[in-house]
């Protein structure tokens, strides 16, 4: 069997503005059925960088975007539906299957999973990978790795 | 008559039995502080199938406690508004089966307007007009409450709930689940000023809340601006001071916010439910704000701000307006 190899990019920010513009930029370029895992500490900005790729997506309201800490899931509807999930309170991921999580991947929305860390087991073969670093009291890098060829080609299209 | 009411609307698996007048003859709330003990942290029991598997033993002692019968129920009242989805699957269905079972009608009602009725039921008094303050884990949320059944939104959190706020700046300073108590406890000895930390929104006219933006400041406070990783604090002066400094900065905003919207609707009552309310600095500050504002402050008993199916009593209301739920109620996960 091949190995499929995983793209990445590397993507640094100065500002909370830089951080908006590159979600929007990501999220106008996401497709049905795409999914993002996002991975950072504590205070990284996930709920605010999915915030921006839902602006991208073209949420009407995007102050609906906020943290699924404690409700596990959010829906919004955009050009096409987002399913906003949060691992962060979830010990097994058999707590995150039992959501239905695959369901979710497999329709026709995008899903973007805050803490997929601690869900890596769950994330289906073929998805976009986010890890943010904190590089200052604004400033952030993005890591971005992807797998299969969709998201290869976003990659691309991200340069 | 006796109403049964269910809620299961997140983590808790929740029955209670009232009266129409308002009697609350039983409130049992399916513990889960064992389980939370033993994995150090929050285990959400999001499983349908969790809350299926206590639903029937919450609900028999329930009754057992009212000393009732199913015969003596009168009318099921569940909350199928906002919350899990898997598990308001769970409650609505429960619900509908006993209603169609036992031949009585069903009423359905908002958690988080039953939140607020939660303070009518610790007053023991009609409390309506009256602004509202719902301040959990998942919810911070300002409600012009017209009548126990009309709600305005005046403003919610944009990002985090108050709640999350302190569960994740606990786990920043290294203090145990849950994270409320936790940092109530170390604040004790601490210096609310020693940390300036910011308070989003508070000096604008919006009464919307933000607290994102304090739990990173906390973060930097604790290993350095720009900097996400290290040990935590160990116990001692600074990390009293750090969970002071970052308390003050809620309770400064939640009262800020509160006193706001009192001014804006001109209403003399302040109510406040969900489990944030437990804190005792945001109900002492609470209290102070309310008196120069010359208003009455509603906060129900611990028992009654988490979570539970007492609060569920607002059925009474919706009953007395005749809005009764059909058997195709759906549960709706986002709060409308």
């Amino acid at each position: 069997m091949l190995l499929e190899s995983m793209s990445s990019q590397s993507f640094e920010v100065d500002s909370l503005a830089e951080t908006e513009a590159f979600g929007r930029r990501l999220g106008a370029l996401l497709f049905p059925g795409a999914v993002i895992g996002l991975i950072g500490p504590l205070g990284a900005g996930k709920t605010h960088l999915v915030r921006a790729i839902a602006e991208g997506l073209g949420i009407e309201n995007a102050a609906q975007v906020t943290s699924p800490t404690f409700v596990l899931i959010q829906e919004y509807d955009a050009r096409m539906p987002i399913y906003h999930f949060d691992a962060y309170r979830l010990r097994t991921e058999r707590e995150f299957a039992e959501l239905g999580v695959h369901e979710y991947f497999e329709g026709n929305g995008v899903s973007l999973i805050e803490w997929a860390d601690n869900v890596t087991g769950c994330m289906p073969r073929e998805h976009l990978q986010i890890t943010i670093a904190i590089t200052g009291a604004e400033s952030r890098r993005f890591e971005i790795g992807g797998r299969g060829s969709r998201y290869r080609d976003l990659l691309d299209r991200m340069r | 008559m006796n109403f049964l009411a269910i809620e299961t609307s997140c983590d808790e698996t929740a029955v209670a039995v009232f009266t129409d007048e308002l009697k609350i003859l039983a409130n049992v709330v399916a513990s889960q502080t064992d389980l939370h003990s033993r994995f150090g942290g929050v285990v959400p029991e999001i499983a349908a199938r969790a809350h299926l598997q206590r639903l029937l033993p919450t609900l028999e002692e329930a009754l057992r406690q009212a000393k009732l019968s199913l015969r003596d129920i009168g009318c099921i009242a569940v909350l199928n508004t906002p919350g899990l989805v898997g598990a308001l699957l769970v409650v609505v269905s429960a619900a509908k089966m006993l209603a169609l079972a036992l031949d009585v009608p069903l009423i359905a009602a908002n958690h988080i307007e039953a939140h607020i009725y939660a303070a009518r039921l610790g007053a023991g008094r009609d409390i309506f007009p009256c602004v509202g303050l719902v301040v959990s884990g998942g919810h911070t949320s300002l409600f012009h409450c017209r009548t126990a059944l009309r709600f305005d939104l005046l403003g919610a959190t944009t990002d985090d709930a108050a709640g999350e706020a302190f569960d994740k700046v606990a786990s920043i300073l290294g203090l145990g689940f849950p994270g409320g108590p936790a940092v109530e406890r170390d604040a004790q000895a601490g210096n609310s000023r020693a940390y300036a930390f910011p308070r989003s929104f508070l000096h604008q006219d919006r009464l919307d809340f933000s607290f994102s933006g304090l739990k990173t400041a906390v973060l930097y406070a604790v290993h350095g601006v720009g900097v996400a990783h290290g040990p935590p604090p160990p116990p001692g002066q600074q990390r009293a001071d750090l969970a002071a400094s970052f308390q003050e900065a809620v309770v400064d905003v939640l009262v800020g916010k509160s006193r706001q919207a009192l001014q804006r609707t001109g209403i003399k009552r302040l109510a406040v439910g969900g489990g944030v309310a437990a804190n005792r600095h945001l109900r002492q500050a609470l209290e102070n704000m309310v008196k120069q504002e010359n208003a009455e402050l509603f906060i129900p008993p611990l028992s009654l701000c988490t979570d539970n199916a007492a609060m569920a009593a607002v059925a009474i209301e919706k009953r007395r307006h005749g809005e009764w739920a059909s058997l195709d109620l759906d549960a709706i996960p986002t709060y409308r």
